[in-house]
């Protein structure tokens, strides 16, 4: 697989799959550094650029977000072949996160709970109707985390892992080295 | 288990935001629809957890406005805990919380205006999609690259000093908040080295809205003309009348300014709110009760606050909310493009507004935290950045939450979503075989002015990616295109 740039920049892709979006708001809080960062990376796709779509096979894909959809599925599958280096970004991404909490309840009765129980629809929805159409996508029996799905190359833990692990742990990928992660890193909140 | 999924190929394009337009037998625009493809389940999901868990679990439906999350359970369970509906704080807690939110409204609208709003006015609608984005401002314009990545930390800052951490801190808990701000931790925010202290970013905020004004006066008939269409608007206000974006009343005025909604007490929206719900959007669709889904629905966000207020109470905001006033003479704004001037003077609002709470001693030391008499029931509402966010929870006897019921901002604003991209899609697209370019960027740039939280209702981000079909009477597809990359 071919990658980087003619310069020598490395590309860099981002995805939010069943995420928060905290982790990219994290990965912005690198503040200053990305003006350093845009002189070593290029950036493909991301919900942080214009690009909507693969133009090229990129070096490091980040993922944020496990899998609650059929999309997601598709875009990290998507990831995979078109990323040399796979990084799952956060709880989320690593073990399902917050969204997993409804892996334990039926998918059903989460549906049935947003959309005819609530207070503010029990009475205004007399079709009883749950969202369902060839336009939105399907909903996943439970919510999967990224190696469960693809193979990931590496783990950043946090929720969101802080902005400081994150540049560490780019900059280490980016010169080829490994990234040691110390205990104080691996918090679970 | 990677084995065990089974999903049939998707076809589908990926992206969060799709659009389809409709057309009648005369190649008319029937109907256009903006689907939300995204579904977590919050409302079950939280049912059987401790109610003191309820802030710091559903701010992960968001983390690019967690703090409004929080804070808007934190009042909910205010109310649970018996200590009172946004008055009755010891002075140390409200106005922690109020900080905390000013931050988040400085950081997240900054982020908006200059990561997602600005690549556009810097750089053209028309220019390059491949440099039209936040690293093209950064490579063309440098100085505002640091003015804005500055003006997001700093608001970052207050966040981390009030909530504990950036993203996701835990600074409100029910019947108050955790910590106080040290003396050090106030100096830094307050006096800190250029460029991070709040009289810098009042400057700031008041350039950028300067910035918007210059550029208001050369493409007035662009902003002016674009996406234009009557609305309903909803916000809280202050008892008085004044923009409050932490606590007040529920206000709604009519596209002439006629009330529709006279204060109510947000512990009463169950009587005045109900949601629609279609089966092309995994997002509902609010209204209000007495006009029903057709005529009840409203926009929300910062060109509503603008409407609903009757003034802003710090005087630099003040100075412009009435030069704002002036171009529609009091009435209500119904201008689209218009949210983007409203959203920095809010910017405006909030620097002030941070400086003034970062000068007040309550915030170094007092009571933080009060119970009363335990309550089964409790709502929290606020103005989270992109408009009025509602929190409703039952607890049992147990502690254990029975019933959550949340109507985050961008839900608020479905419908007016869906309206904005209806406009346009009439404009340009009427008659046509082709959808070239330049119309999906118009559409998008409709459903930008929303700032839609893509985390909160989606969850994609920003410049989302579109993909939009043209149907035509039978249903058949005329044209498909999305939203190309380079
Ligand atoms: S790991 Fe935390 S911050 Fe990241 S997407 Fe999940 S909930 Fe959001």
């Amino acid at each position: 697989m071919s990658a980087g740039t003619p310069t020598g920049k490395k590309i860099v892709a981002t995805t939010s799959l069943a995420g928060c979006f905290g982790c990219h708001m994290s990965f912005l809080d690198i503040d200053e550094r990305l003006l350093d960062l845009i002189e070593l990376v290029e950036f493909n796709k991301s919900p942080l650029d214009d690009i909507k779509t693969f133009t090229k096979d990129c070096d490091i894909g980040l993922i944020e977000g496990g899998c609650c959809n059929d999309e997601n599925v598709h875009v990290l599958m998507e990831f995979r072949r078109r990323c040399k280096t796979l990084v799952a970004l956060g709880e989320c991404a690593i073990m399902g996160g917050l969204p997993a909490m409804r892996n334990t309840i039926s998918l059903q009765e989460c549906l049935d709970e947003a959309y005819r129980l609530g207070p503010t629809v029990a009475d205004s929805n007399p079709g009883r109707i749950i969202p369902c159409d060839p336009d939105i996508p399907r909903i996943l029996n439970r919510v999967y985390p990224c190696h469960e799905v693809v193979q990931i190359d590496y783990f950043l833990p946090g929720c969101p892992p802080n902005a400081d692990l994150i540049w560490d742990a780019l900059t280490s990928l980016l010169a080829g080295k490994e990234l040691a992660l110390e205990y104080r890193t691996f918090k679970y909140d | 288990m990677t084995r065990k999924i089974v999903i049939d190929p998707v076809t589908r394009v990926e992206g969060h935001g799709k659009v389809t337009i409709h057309l009648d037998a005369g190649g008319n625009v029937a109907q256009s629809r903006l689907h939300i493809v995204e579904f977590r389940g919050f409302e079950r999901f939280v049912q059987g957890r401790p109610y003191w868990e309820a802030p710091v679990l559903v701010q992960r439906l968001c983390g690019i406005c967690p703090v409004s999350h929080l804070l808007a359970a934190a009042k909910a369970m205010d109310v649970v805990v018996g200590a009172g509906t946004g008055d009755g704080l010891p002075p140390t807690a409200e106005k922690m919380r109020r900080l905390m939110h000013y931050g988040q409204i400085f950081q997240s609208h900054s982020l908006h205006f200059f990561y997602l709003a600005s690549p556009d006015l810097l750089l053209g609608h028309e220019s390059d999609p491949a440099t039209r984005n936040v690293v093209g401002v950064a490579l063309t314009h440098r100085e505002l690259a640091v003015q804005a990545i500055n003006m997001r930390k700093y608001g970052q800052e207050v966040i981390a000093a009030t909530a504990g951490k950036k993203i996701h801190g835990t600074g409100a808990i029910p019947g108050g908040v955790n910590k106080c701000l040290t003396e050090a931790e106030r100096d830094a925010l307050l006096h800190g080295p250029a460029p991070l202290n709040a009289d810098q970013m009042v400057t700031w905020a008041q350039g950028a809205v300067d910035f918007f004004k210059n550029y208001y006066r050369k493409n007035k008939e662009f902003v002016d003309g674009f996406s234009q269409f009557p609305s309903n608007h909803l916000s809280l206000v202050r008892a008085d009348g004044g923009m409050d974006l932490y606590h007040g009343v529920l206000r709604g005025v009519d596209a002439d300014g006629k009330r529709i909604l006279d204060d109510v007490d947000p512990q009463d929206y169950l009587e005045h709110f109900r949601e629609e719900v279609k089966p092309w959007s995994y997002m509902k669709f609010p209204y209000l009760r007495a006009l029903g889904p057709e005529k009840g629905w409203y926009r929300v966000g910062p060109l509503a606050r603008l409407n609903t207020a009757e003034f802003i109470p710090t005087p630099l905001a003040q100075a412009e909310f009435e030069e704002f006033k002036a171009v529609t003479r009091g009435k209500p704004n119904n201008m689209c493009l218009h949210t983007h001037w409203a959203r920095l003077i809010e910017v405006l609002h909030a620097a002030e507004s941070m400086r003034e709470l970062l000068q007040d001693p309550d915030i170094l030391g007092g009571e933080l935290q009060v119970k009363g008499r335990r309550r089964a029931e409790g709502v929290g509402l606020l103005e989270a950045p992109r408009g009025t966010l509602f929190h409703h929870y039952r607890v049992g006897d147990d502690d254990l939450i029975e019933m959550a019921n949340l109507i985050v901002s961008t839900t608020n604003n479905n419908e007016p979503m869906n309206r904005a991209v209806n406009c346009v899609a009439r404009a340009l697209l009427t008659g046509v075989k082709e959808i070239t370019e330049g119309m999906l960027n118009a559409i998008e740039v409709a459903i930008r002015a929303y700032d839609p939280c893509l985390s909160c209702a989606t969850h994609a981000y920003g410049q989302m990616p579109l993909d939009v079909t043209l149907l035509d009477a039978a249903g058949a597809v005329v044209s498909h295109r999305r939203k190309p990359g380079r």
